[in-house]
């Protein structure tokens, strides 16, 4: 996505850090000082590639002590064995370590969740884009070593070996995803207990719950003890890890001949026998701290979206603020710590799936996700100088991961959140911004008390959670369009011919609108009972066969509960099934609802006529619906009655249903990440004009393009979804560098945010477009209609303006933005 | 009722803060670099995109005087002769190569649109941005949406020419907070050359706000061979240093090739002779003059 970094032509002329845009020296690569700049082109030029080690450690581990433990004593004792065996990594230049793999940019294979075959091993070390290196040595290996003894009963081959048929043909229609069946489930934050207690603490608080079980009385006690023993064995396998990495240091430092570089060895030896196993004293302390927590939990499983820090300025702030005032920290050292962590998120690429094809591309993106700001338990706001510092950090290193996000209450001030926009404006696409007003109210809706709700934030992409506290977990999407499409051939799926849904009537009888909203209301529900019927399977079998007994230490109240993270074990537990399309099936109800069957002016036969022949010879009817029918995103209530109807009737499908887990619920999210990639190739054109194939509508985000009455008209559309509703939403907006140039248009698009986020809404995110998306806006004009561009002393949409502007805008941006 | 060709939403550079820009259409002035060329005529009129066109015949069926016929080269090629602008043909054309330009608007449907953009107007220290054509040729229309806006505790800003009675300016004057004056040449001749009018109407209009104690930002649009050259950008400062009141803002505006596209769906030329970008050192300097002269000068806005 990012990885790319353009040379600098010129230095940008930077103005004091705390009004944002930070280079103040002369610098030809990003990077504050010598040594991030080399960890930095490290991180970035070293191609991704395979670790089979992990692997190899575990089949061993499996085939001589399988049978001899409990699951959960069995999963741990597996974790301390990686933890034991496992190489260790202290590069050169290196102040916070620790490598998930061997080296930065290996990432594990986890066999007892999907065993890659030799043909995905194939496939993911020679296609083009996101590759993963593996060596042919490690691929005869793994054929000989790990998979006859994965094969067949691997979480995948479970989760299939049980799902109903009906599932199976909506699942392969691409009516829905599912999460588990290639990573394990994920979704937690880390919150502030890791800065207060140490491994050794929870061990202890484990050991209290053990000792307190009672077994006259509780049926589940001995299942209490094994989790609660395999939590133990926990952590002790991270403190191990840690001494290892001491281990490491004291050797290099006793072979090292800088004597800098000795003391910062002997530092970081110090460092990692302290932490995890103490609450960690310093700033540097602190940062390992979470650093091998990350690593323990990204080595135990592979969990979906990472896992993240949370509130990281705010859990750094005491010791950042303490060390200063010490003297035994300065800015410029913590500004270079952070840079260390930074890097080696980005050293960590996702795993790749398996059953891959050449063309799936994914991303090597992992989604942790760094709130900024936001704030505090107690309300007040949580910006401090580690925000800015992290900023900085951001805007210098400008690296695919981590992810990050700057969170604008009422109570946040104006300079931070101008800071945040002279950082988007650097057209890297993030911070991304969320409004806690909006989240806090979400939690509180799902039930979480004021003070885990503050505690809380947003993960992964948006999705809502308390953490430290809560098991959020992502099941998959839902294609909502291709709910429409399936309506529209009574239960068939058009683009194959097979049944996938029930019948729900021959949409050319419908004779009013109603009947064809009711049609596909009662196929959106089967769907979704569907999707949360194997949801339960899949999750009792996680819950079962594959704790997370690390994971579990972390999350609240799993020791005092005696159960796990996936068994119900934390203080919240909701499922979320992300719905994906809005604005397309907006657009296309719209479509049904005005030329059908309000102005007659197409018939239905003839409608499905053109969408079975993807419009072609129908080019004058596909152009009237494009440019006559109210769409989502223009602020026309016509259109964002629909949306508003759909939207509410998804949460009703949706929330508050069981989720078998101690009081846990599904709940309603908007997000698609790529996935409206995924879900428009397997569609046929819909109603809205769309073609056969082309992207769905991204997260709550207008159809790409049919929003033409500029950002206001969008936010006051998505403002009439009640967000509070869901776990989160997503809204993407496209701007052109040369919009956000002076100081008075940052304040601008400040107050737009602002104004957004008073209407109730969740999220937003900008991208300042680059020559590229430009070239590409020049070619495929309808998919850019929104892109609005800075011509002269007014603005104008892209798409308006003359040929020969286009390409001198072209030619100007690229001045404007590098 | 108000004739507008356009109602812009989250206006950026019309003023302070995020406006509502509405667009009147009709304009006693025609700057040979206009680039709404479409608010200059008091009438409605068909614009026609020729890339947009698929050529489906559509509209040409639609005609009702069969005033429209489908071309080779030209794409549609309207009969103005008999074109009576019913807009029968924007109507059914279904890429919208073909639109009509100008409509009467209901106050309330003008107010309904504005007032949703309240919460941002008001965080932003915005309001609403009374352009055009020109805005002052509709006294009455105008003064009532003003009283309107007023009434709402809107701001309010007219961009105008300063080409009218020195009565209709009396008249809108106290329901307005902001007037964004175009100053173009200190020549009358030249002024009437490029303009088509002499400029002492103008000269003595802005006498009058400035003299009224009225804010005011000044608005120039800088064209390289029309009035970038230092005579005139030093009788410009002269002008404005024997007003009683100073402008807040003096916004030079670079001219730029920008409306050429306008022109072509209007079916008319676009003479760009003779007119120029200036450099960004021209642009510059031009600046500096202002600002050594005590004023706050600004590229753009």
């Amino acid at each position: 996505m990012i990885e790319e970094v353009k040379t600098r032509k010129r230095v940008p002329q930077r103005k004091a850090y705390k009004e944002g845009n930070f280079y103040e020296h002369d610098t030809s690569r990003p990077g504050m000082n010598e040594r991030i700049r080399a960890l930095r082109e490290e991180s970035v030029n070293t191609p991704a590639s395979l670790s089979i080690e992990r692997a190899l450690i575990q089949t061993e581990f499996y085939k001589k002590n399988e049978g001899r433990y409990s699951i959960p004593v069995m999963r741990a004792l597996n974790f301390m064995e990686i933890c034991e065996k496992k190489s260790i990594y202290i590069g050169e230049n290196e102040l916070i370590v620790g490598e998930r793999g061997e080296k930065p940019k290996a990432v594990y294979t986890f066999p007892e969740l999907t065993c890659h075959s030799v043909e995905d091993l194939h496939v993911l070390n020679t296609r083009e884009q996101q590759r993963y290196l593996v060596s042919e040595k490690d691929i005869e290996t793994y054929r000989t070593e790990v998979i006859p003894f994965w094969e067949g009963r691997t979480m995948r081959d479970l989760i299939f070996s049980r799902v109903p048929e009906e599932w199976e043909a909506a699942y392969e229609a691409g009516l829905f995803t599912e999460f588990m069946e290639q990573r394990a489930p994920g979704h937690t934050c880390m919150d502030g207990k890791i800065y207060r207690k140490g491994m050794l603490d929870f061990k202890r608080e484990i050991e209290e719950e053990i000792a307190k079980l009672d077994y006259f009385n509780d049926p589940e006690a001995f299942d209490k003890e094994e989790q609660l023993r395999g939590m133990a064995i926990s952590c002790d396998a991270i403190i191990r890890l840690a001494e290892r990495h001491a281990e490491k240091a004291e050797e290099l430092a006793s072979r090292e001949k800088n004597p800098v570089r000795v003391k910062e060895l002997k530092t970081i030896a110090e460092v990692c026998r302290h932490v995890p196993a103490h609450a960690p004293r310093t700033f540097h302390e602190a940062i390992q701290m979470y650093w091998f927590v990350h690593l323990g939990v990204i080595t135990e499983l592979n969990g979906w979206d990472a896992f993240n820090p949370g509130n990281f300025d705010q859990h750094l702030e005491p010791f950042y603020e303490n060390e200063l005032k010490k003297g035994t920290l300065t800015r410029e050292q913590a500004k270079e710590l952070l840079c260390c962590f930074w890097i080696k998120v980005n050293n960590q690429p996702a795993p790749p799936k398996v059953g891959v094809t050449a063309s799936e591309s994914g991303t090597y993106n992992d989604f942790t996700n760094i709130n900024i700001g936001g704030v505090r338990p107690d309300g007040s706001d949580g910006v401090s100088d580690v925000s800015y510092l992290m900023l900085e950090v951001i805007e210098e290193l400008h690296i695919l991961q981590p992810g990050n996000s700057v969170h604008i209450s009422s109570v946040t001030p104006n300079r931070f959140l101008h800071a945040a926009i002279k950082v988007i404006r650097q057209g890297h696409g993030y911070p991304s911004l969320f409004n806690p007003d909006v989240y806090i109210q979400q939690m509180l809706r799902s039930g979480k008390s004021l003070q885990d709700a503050r505690e809380g934030g947003c993960s992964g992409c948006i999705e809502v959670g308390a953490f430290g506290k809560e098991a959020y977990l992502l099941t998959g999407y839902l294609n909502v369009p291709k709910v429409l499409e399936v309506t529209l051939c009574n239960g068939v799926n058009p683009v194959t011919g097979k049944r996938v849904g029930i019948e729900t009537g021959d949409p050319s009888n419908f004779t009013t609108y109603q009947e064809l909203y009711q049609a596909f209301h009662t196929q959106l529900k089967h769907i979704i009972d569907l999707k949360i019927k194997v949801n339960h399977v899949i999750d009792q079998m996680y819950a079962r066969y594959s704790p997370a007994t690390f994971l579990s230490v972390l999350m609240d109240d799993c020791i005092r509960k005696g159960r796990d993270y996936y068994n119900g074990g934390p203080r919240y537990n909701t499922t979320y099934i992300q719905c994906t399309g809005l604005g397309t099936v907006t657009d296309s109800l719209s479509s049904l609802k005005k030329h059908v069957f309000e102005e007659g002016s197409v018939s239905m036969e003839q409608m499905l006529h053109a969408l079975s022949v993807n419009f072609e010879g129908e080019e004058v009817l596909r152009q009237r619906v494009l440019n006559h029918t109210p769409f989502f995103g223009n602020d026309d209530d016509e259109a964002d009655d629909i949306a508003v109807k759909v939207y509410n009737d998804l949460f009703d499908l949706i929330d508050g249903r069981p989720n078998g887990k101690e009081g846990g619920k599904y709940h309603l999210n908007m997000l698609s990440t790529t996935c409206h990639n995924y879900f428009g190739s397997v569609m046929g054109a819909t109603p809205n004009g769309r073609l056969a194939g082309k992207a769905i509508s991204d997260g709550t985000s207008p159809s790409h393009g049919s929003d033409t009455c500029g950002p206001t008209a969008v936010i006051r559309s998505l403002g009439k979804l009640d967000q509070v509703k869901s776990g989160g939403t997503l809204l993407n907006l496209r701007f052109l560098p040369s919009l956000l140039r002076r100081d008075e248009d940052v304040a601008k698009l400040g107050t737009l945010i602002r104004s957004y986020f008073a209407q109730g809404g969740h999220h937003v995110q900008f991208n300042v477009v680059d020559t590229a998306t430009l070239i590409a806006a020049r070619e495929n004009p309808e998919e850019y209609r929104d892109l609005l561009v800075r011509v002269a002393g007014y603005s104008d949409y892209f798409n308006d303006i003359h040929d020969n502007l286009k390409q001198e805008i072209i030619d100007r941006t690229e001045n404007v933005s590098f | 009722m108000p004739f507008l060709f356009d109602i812009k939403r989250y206006s950026i550079n019309d003023g302070p803060g995020v406006r509502v820009t509405l667009f009147f259409k009709g304009c006693p002035l025609s700057c040979r670099w206009c680039h709404n060329p479409e608010g200059l005529s008091c009438t409605v009129q068909k614009l026609y995109n020729h890339s947009k066109c698929i050529g489906c015949g559509s509209c040409v069926a639609a005609c009702p005087e069969g005033a429209l016929r489908l071309t080779q080269t030209h794409g549609v090629v309207t009969d103005a002769q008999s074109c009576t602008l019913l807009g029968q043909c924007a109507e059914v054309c279904p890429t919208k190569a073909i639109e009509m330009s100008g409509r009467n608007y209901l106050e309330e449907e003008i107010m309904n649109i504005v007032l949703k953009e309240t919460h941002i107007m008001d965080s932003s220290g915005g309001g609403v941005t009374f352009s055009g054509g020109e805005p002052l040729i509709y006294p009455k229309e105008l003064k009532s949406l003003l009283v309107r806006c007023g009434n709402e505790g809107i701001h309010r800003a007219v961009d105008t020419s300063g080409h009218v009675k020195k009565g209709v300016i009396e008249e809108v004057l106290p329901h307005t907070d902001l007037f964004l004056y175009d100053l173009k040449l200190m020549d009358t001749s030249l002024h009437r050359e490029w303009t088509g009018v002499g400029n002492e109407l103008i000269l003595n209009n802005l006498r009058f706000i400035a003299d009224s104690g009225k804010e005011y930002h000044v608005r120039i649009p800088l064209i390289e061979g029309v009035n970038a050259d230092e005579d005139n950008v030093l009788s410009t400062i002269q002008f404005l240093n024997g007003l009683k009141r100073k402008p807040t803002v003096v916004g030079i505006l670079p001219y730029h090739d920008i409306a050429s596209m306008k022109y072509q769906k209007l079916g008319r030329a676009y003479d760009s002779r003779g007119m120029n970008e200036p450099s960004k050192e021209k642009q510059l300097h031009v600046c500096s003059l202002f600002e050594e002269n005590g004023y706050n000068a600004v590229i753009g806005g």
